[in-house]
């Protein structure tokens, strides 16, 4: 006797049939008949219409019975809301049944009908099932309190109902306990009021840790993810739970196991990062990860989407553990392409070989998407490990003698990448490349080839006829193979102007005239009027220095990263993506990982509190790569200011105001596209026209002399943020002239900056201002006025100014050097007597003279170009043929310099004394000396 | 949590649907559906999909589809655990999972699908429980309901373990032969490249149990090299303090069929790869190719090596294969171009051997790269690790368990490239 016999129908109607028997006197019949009913609700069947009938059967003592009207009901309450009614009663007398089965089955699918009037009812009995003597029944309320939130939240946190839950978190029952954790988790998830009722403290993840031991798999994990979301307050708590959470790793449940490393890995981040401690936890977590790997292939995707986070954040934990990630031939494609990509975040130089044999295998194989993936994955390799590009050009040259169609398109689009990270090494292969140009249908290739031949045209005899052929059809191109054709075509005019003119203007013309695409077309209009004003320019533009790709650009930028790891074994981490971007009505209340905290007394030796500070506004990262000699002295100084950044309402304000300043062309710059970023993407030539421009547009006011910009921040060590500037002096303020210039791949924002104490006080006055996020390849300038009040310490040498930027990658440390002469204040002219009598009182020991040599200046034109700079001259007297200036002046911090410039006729030598209360600024003085006297 | 489960058969019928919440119509899964389409293979459907409004979890298992919707950000895991778990339990009550054992018995199906979760968590998943709670169908129930016409189908207490410390085991458990028995099960997995050179193996190795114990046995068990294992995960009943201070498994166990542990043995361990493959396979230009294939014994510690079984996917443009084995039978799906050759024994005097030709598609060009061959094959009495059980004892209960314990290492995912 099987349940398929509930689905033969007669001719005369299922439902009429089955409403007779549903009221039939005979138990059996009915139930026979309930059966039925159901059956055809399971396949999807609207058997709402026997709704009375079924409901009539409810009064039974027969359990089985009983449960499948309620299964029935649960259904279809929401379409009969007024018949539902009708069953309230019965549920009210069922939470007052002697069996607590009944109790709570009772209480279970009243929380499943989800209508207004039956919910009025389900109050008291929920109240009084929340203190059952019976835990099934008190775990079933636990559950139904999340039911009714879902339907009415108001009702459940005006009844207490959130209360009565928080209760039943120190319930002596495990199983409570869980599902109380549970039902709290999934009302904080919708509905932020009731954060305040249900927050986490020390006491209840105690209690939560208690239950852990001994409640199902299902439990732990609620209780896992809610002791995630705990931030401990200091050390000592992160590693106790720790240690509480590690033996949950053993667990032969995927989700325990994980949810377990999520708690673990956001802890870790608050304990001593080089103690035993957490290189025991770092070892305990590999085995766990490796485990998930040999489950089924969906539980293995879920693992290797969270492991490919977590190999990024620690790389270390599966250092060892490459041979896992080998690709089986059976795998599922997901899973396949997802252990590549961690392949690639795991090769180092020591298991290159290995993993290079692997891809070369899987190159072969016949999954389309996973070959390309595994080319494009050997391309990475040699751009991640530079020992091993070698041996990666020769694997991908063997792929292209295959001569498989997507396959040397892939090739060749990988070796563009190698040669823009090696350039002016593997040369040698572009006749190989050559081969194969009538084989590339795909866009991305025939744009990679085209780019190649354009960047080695002087190598490539044909490049000419090469790039002629390409030119035929040009109309029919994608606008990306347009650009780059383009732009090929200039540089190869720019490398060999013979017999390439008519190529040339053919292609401006084409690109210009005959195109609709703006960005081709403005394009073309910039290289032709480079072209045809100055050809020596547009050499330089074009041609000029590309900066390199590094391998860091597929990594998920750090704050994210940070993010993703407080969501370990979430949907967002297999997304990699925030929760707040796709979970839709969920609170947006962002998650950081922890800022590391110690504990009572050993937190003043190990760690400075500037760190803490730095690391709450979740710069959690440690300070790398700094650009000043002799960092660790500094770091601490550094680390002092606070790096939060702009505060929200002045981010609002950075992006409401437009910029001002008319050099901020950063808007036109990824329409140049790459020819061009060499233009304004700031080598140093381009940064000097840029700072030229700036002083042009900036008001006309200033004269003040104004050093050229230099790169402060050279673009690798701040991870593509490159960052030239200099320093002038305008209307009696003093003002930093930065421009910022994104050589990564990824765009960049939330640009900050800080100063570290400095001699003269100097510090922001405003936040950067700059049209945020600045594209890859573009470039933005600003003028950052400075305030001369910030703290105050004498620095060696004096005017090294030591400057933190932030931005949404990480935070970079530059050094540069103040020119005085920007710190001269506009009151610094002295009265003769006063000048006098200060000249009188300085000791003579205090003065000090140097010669400024090859100075190309009158006396008159020397005294305008000082009073220029905010160097007054005071008097002018002629002994014996010299002409001799006196003159002051007056530092920011009001220190007062006294000097004496002795000019002989037909001599381009002048002697510079000084006089001053403080000695160590006349090296400053004279430098300012000297570098405005020679420009 | 979860709010819906899907199923659907290979033909892509929606067969069966559960709603743990609010309904949500079944148009959902034609994201599935899409999903589904762009796949090459069955399996190869992505296990979490998004859709505008719903995520959808799915395993594919038996042919099935199990599609689990989530409105809200639940752990992905948790519902895979899930659905796997909700499989386990029906091949648990109907012997096997497939869609016509799961229509034939609808309603319990939709019974303990109602038990196992209310409102989207986890109720009552343990096995014993949920059996107490739905008597499993059985042949001489259903002759009794029949003629008493009373249904003993649903039980109307409260099942006991449900909310004990130990919910796996139920009170009260009466044999009257009180039997133990273990098998350590180790399966190699491995890539052998061209040349015979291992490329990669490691060893998975599960201990499956059958107890049959009456009362609340305590046992515990103790390995000769307990230290082999350092990657291990545990059934909940094993208490992790005694293994981390002793290396003790100590634990109550659930009444019949569990697995107790299972543990990985990682890559940088040696693993004895017992069997060879000597091949060449060959294409010609023209139309065909050679195929010749030896399977040798390797390191076996002298154990015969069984059940042996070759399966090479041949490429799509492959017509068919005619070869002669000299033991065994072969067999070649020309849908799937799989061939599989059922060796059986290694007789390590007369190596078995396949050879014959391969026929390609007229005019289709010969295969870039030769086929990856899947080789099975199982050695009793042998756990390759060499781990070893040295023994068990039993506290709690006064009579004398028979006790036994097994060793089987096998083929998991092993790959042999040629």
């Amino acid at each position: 006797m099987t349940d398929s016999k509930y689905f033969t129908t007669t001719k005369k109607g299922e439902i009429f049939e089955l409403k007779a028997e549903l009221n039939s006197d005979k138990k059996e019949k009915k139930k026979e008949a309930v059966k039925k009913v159901i059956a055809s609700m399971t396949v999807g069947k609207d058997v709402s219409a026997l709704f009375p009938d079924v409901v009539n059967c409810m009064q039974t003592d027969n359990l089985e019975l009983k449960k499948l009207v309620y299964l029935y009901l649960m259904n279809y309450a929401k379409s009969q809301p007024d018949m539902a009614i009708m069953a309230v009663n019965t549920f009210v007398k069922d939470c007052e049944d002697a069996n607590p089965l009944i109790r709570a089955l009772a209480v279970r699918t009243m929380g499943c009908i989800r209508v207004d009037k039956i919910t009025e009812y389900l109050c008291e009995p929920l109240r009084k099932c929340l203190k059952d003597e019976d835990p099934y029944v008190r775990k079933t309320a636990a559950v139904c309190v999340a039911k009714l939130h879902d339907i009415n939240s108001q009702l459940v946190e005006d009844q207490g109902f959130l209360d009565a839950l928080r209760d039943l978190l120190s319930d002596s029952n495990p199983m409570v306990v869980a599902n109380a954790v549970a039902a709290i988790s999934e009302i904080l998830d919708t509905s932020p009021t009731a954060q305040q009722v249900l927050e986490m403290n020390s006491v209840t993840i105690n209690k939560l840790l208690t239950a852990l031991n001994e409640c199902t798999e299902w439990g732990q994990v609620f209780i896992l993810d809610s002791i995630s979301n705990y931030t401990p307050k200091d050390d000592k708590e992160a590693q106790s739970i720790s240690e509480r959470v590690t033996p949950r790793l053993a667990h032969a449940n995927a989700a325990v196991v994980l949810s377990a490393i999520k708690v673990v890995m956001k802890y870790m981040e608050m304990l001593e990062p080089n103690s035993e401690y957490v290189t025991m936890l770092v070892k305990k977590l590999a085995p766990p990860l490796v485990t998930l790997l040999s489950a089924e292939p969906e539980i293995q995707y879920v693992a290797l989407r969270n492991i490919n986070l977590i190999v990024q954040k620690r790389s270390d934990i599966l250092k060892n553990e490459m041979k896992v990630f080998f690709v089986k031939y059976n795998d599922p494609i997901y899973v396949k392409l997802e252990k590549l990509d961690i392949m690639i975040r795991l090769t180092n130089q020591s298991n290159i070989a290995q993993v290079l044999a692997e891809l070369k295998e899987y190159a072969t194989e016949v999954d389309v998407d996973f070959v390309r993936k595994s080319v494009r994955a050997i391309g990475r390799c040699a751009i991640k490990v530079e020992q091993a590009a070698e041996r990666c050009v020769s694997t991908l040259l063997d792929l292209i003698q295959t001569k498989v169609n997507y396959v040397v398109q892939e090739a060749i689009v990988v070796i563009k990448d190698i040669f823009r990270k090696y350039p002016n090494k593997y040369e040698s292969i572009i006749a190989t490349l050559c081969e194969n140009l009538d084989t590339l249908d795909e866009p991305e290739a025939r744009a990679s080839m085209i780019w190649i031949i354009g960047e080695y045209a002087e190598r490539i005899d044909n490049a000419d006829e090469l790039l002629e052929s390409f030119l035929e059809g040009f109309q029919d191109e994608n606008a990306q193979v347009q650009l780059q054709l383009l732009t090929a075509i200039v540089k190869l005019f720019l490398k060999r102007p013979t017999n390439t003119q008519e190529l040339v203007q053919q292609v401006l013309s084409l690109s210009t005239q005959d195109s609709d695409n703006p960005d081709l077309r403005d394009r073309g209009y910039i290289y032709w009027r480079l072209l045809s004003t100055d050809p020596a320019a547009a050499k330089e533009v074009v041609l000029a220095a590309k900066p390199l790709i590094s391998e860091e650009t597929d990594l998920i930028e750090p704050t994210l990263l940070d993010e993703l790891i407080c969501h370990i074994s979430s949907l967002a981490s297999v997304y990699h993506r925030p929760p707040n971007n796709f979970v839709e009505g969920r609170s947006s209340l962002r998650r950081s990982l922890p800022p590391r905290s110690a504990s009572g007394n050993n937190v003043g030796d190990a760690v400075p509190e500037e760190v803490l500070q730095m690391q709450n506004s979740g710069q959690s990262s440690a300070p790398q790569a700094t650009v000043i000699p002799g960092a660790d002295s500094l770091i601490g100084d550094l680390l002092d200011m606070d790096l939060g950044g702009p505060s929200s309402y002045q981010q609002n304000q950075m992006f409401q105001t437009p910029s001002a300043q008319p050099v901020q062309t950063t808007a036109g710059i990824d329409l140049l596209g790459e020819g061009l970023d060499s233009l304004l993407g700031g080598g140093s030539t381009a940064g000097d026209a840029l700072g030229g421009l700036g002083d042009i547009f900036s008001g006309g006011q200033s004269s003040s002399y104004v050093p050229p910009q230099e790169v402060f921040l050279p673009a690798n060590k701040g991870k593509g943020l490159e960052i030239s500037g200099t320093f002038a002096r305008r209307n009696g303020q003093v003002f930093m002239e930065l421009t910022f210039t994104n050589k990564a791949m990824q765009a960049m924002g939330d640009l900050g900056i800080q100063f570290n104490k400095n001699s003269f006080g100097l510090a922001p006055a405003a936040p950067i201002n700059i049209p945020s996020p600045l594209p890859p390849n573009g470039s933005a300038s600003t003028s950052l006025p400075l305030s001369t009040t910030g703290a105050v310490q004498k620095m060696e040498p004096l005017l090294a100014l030591q400057a933190a930027i932030k931005n949404n990658i990480g935070v970079f440390y530059f050094s540069c050097t103040v020119p005085l002469h920007v710190l001269f204040t506009e009151d610094g002219e002295m009265d003769k007597k006063e000048f006098l009598s200060t000249w009188k009182e300085i000791p003579s020991q205090n003065e000090e003279q140097y010669t400024i040599t090859n100075v190309q200046h009158s006396a008159d034109s020397v005294s305008q170009k000082l009073r220029n700079s905010n160097i007054f001259t005071i008097a002018k007297r002629n002994v014996e043929g010299q002409d001799m200036l006196y003159q002051s002046l007056k530092l920011t911090n009001g220190i007062k310099v006294l000097a004496e410039l002795k000019i002989q006729p037909g001599n381009n030598n002048f002697v510079l004394s000084l006089k001053c209360r403080a000695l160590d600024i006349y090296a400053g003085v004279q430098l300012a000396y000297d570098t405005i006297l020679h420009n | 949590m979860i709010h819906s489960l899907f199923v659907i058969n290979n033909t892509g019928d929606v067969f069966m649907e559960k709603h743990w919440k609010s309904v949500i119509n079944k148009s959902i899964c034609d994201y599935f559906f899409e999903a589904q389409g762009k796949a090459t293979n069955p399996e190869d459907v992505c296990p979490v999909i998004n859709t505008p409004h719903h995520y959808l979890i799915n395993i594919y298992r038996n042919n099935l589809y199990f599609v689990a919707v989530v409105t809200t950000e639940v752990p992905p895991l948790f519902v895979l655990e899930f659905l796997h778990r909700i499989c386990d339990t029906f091949e648990d009550y109907f012997n096997e999972c497939n869609e016509s054992t799961l229509k034939e018995h609808y309603v319990i199906v939709y019974e303990i699908l109602d038990e196992m979760l209310d409102n989207g968590f986890p109720l009552a998943v343990e096995s014993n429980v949920l059996k107490e709670l739905i008597k499993p169908p059985n042949f001489l129930r259903t002759i009794t309901d029949t003629v008493t016409g009373k249904s003993t189908g649903v039980s109307g207490i409260l099942p006991t373990g449900q909310l004990s410390n130990i919910p796996w085991r139920r009170t009260g458990v009466k044999y009257a032969n009180n039997e133990a028995y273990f098998d350590i099960i180790e399966e190699i997995d491995a890539i052998i490249d061209k040349s015979g050179t291992t490329v990669t193996a490691e060893t998975q190795g599960y201990i499956d149990c059958l107890i049959k114990l009456s009362g609340m046995p305590d046992l515990s068990l103790t390995f000769v090299n307990a230290r082999l294992l350092d990657d291990v995960s545990f059934h909940p009943c094993v208490r992790f303090k005694r293994w981390e201070n002793e290396k003790i498994l100590s634990f109550v166990p659930p009444d019949g069929h569990f697995r107790l542990m299972s543990y990985h043995i990682g890559a940088q361990n040696m693993v004895a790869i017992p069997v060879y493959l000597r091949h060449t396979i060959n294409y010609r230009e023209g139309s065909g190719g050679r195929f010749d294939v030896t399977v040798g014994p390797k390191q076996t510690m002298g154990k015969t090596v069984e059940n042996v079984i070759l399966e090479v996917p041949f490429p799509k443009n492959v017509l068919n294969v005619t070869l002669t084995p000299n033991q065994g039978k072969y067999s070649f799906d020309p849908v799937s171009k799989f061939m599989t050759w059922d060796v059986g024994k290694i007789d390590t005097t007369k190596l078995p051997n396949i050879r014959g030709n391969i026929s390609l598609q007229t005019g289709s060009p010969i295969p870039d790269s030769n086929p990856v061959i899947n080789v099975q094959f199982t050695i009793s009495q042998m756990a390759v690790s060499g781990i070893k059980v040295n023994r068990l004892d039993m506290y709690g209960e006064k009579y004398k368990p028979f006790k036994g314990v097994k060793y089987i290492t096998r083929a998991g995912k092993f790959q042999v490239r040629t």
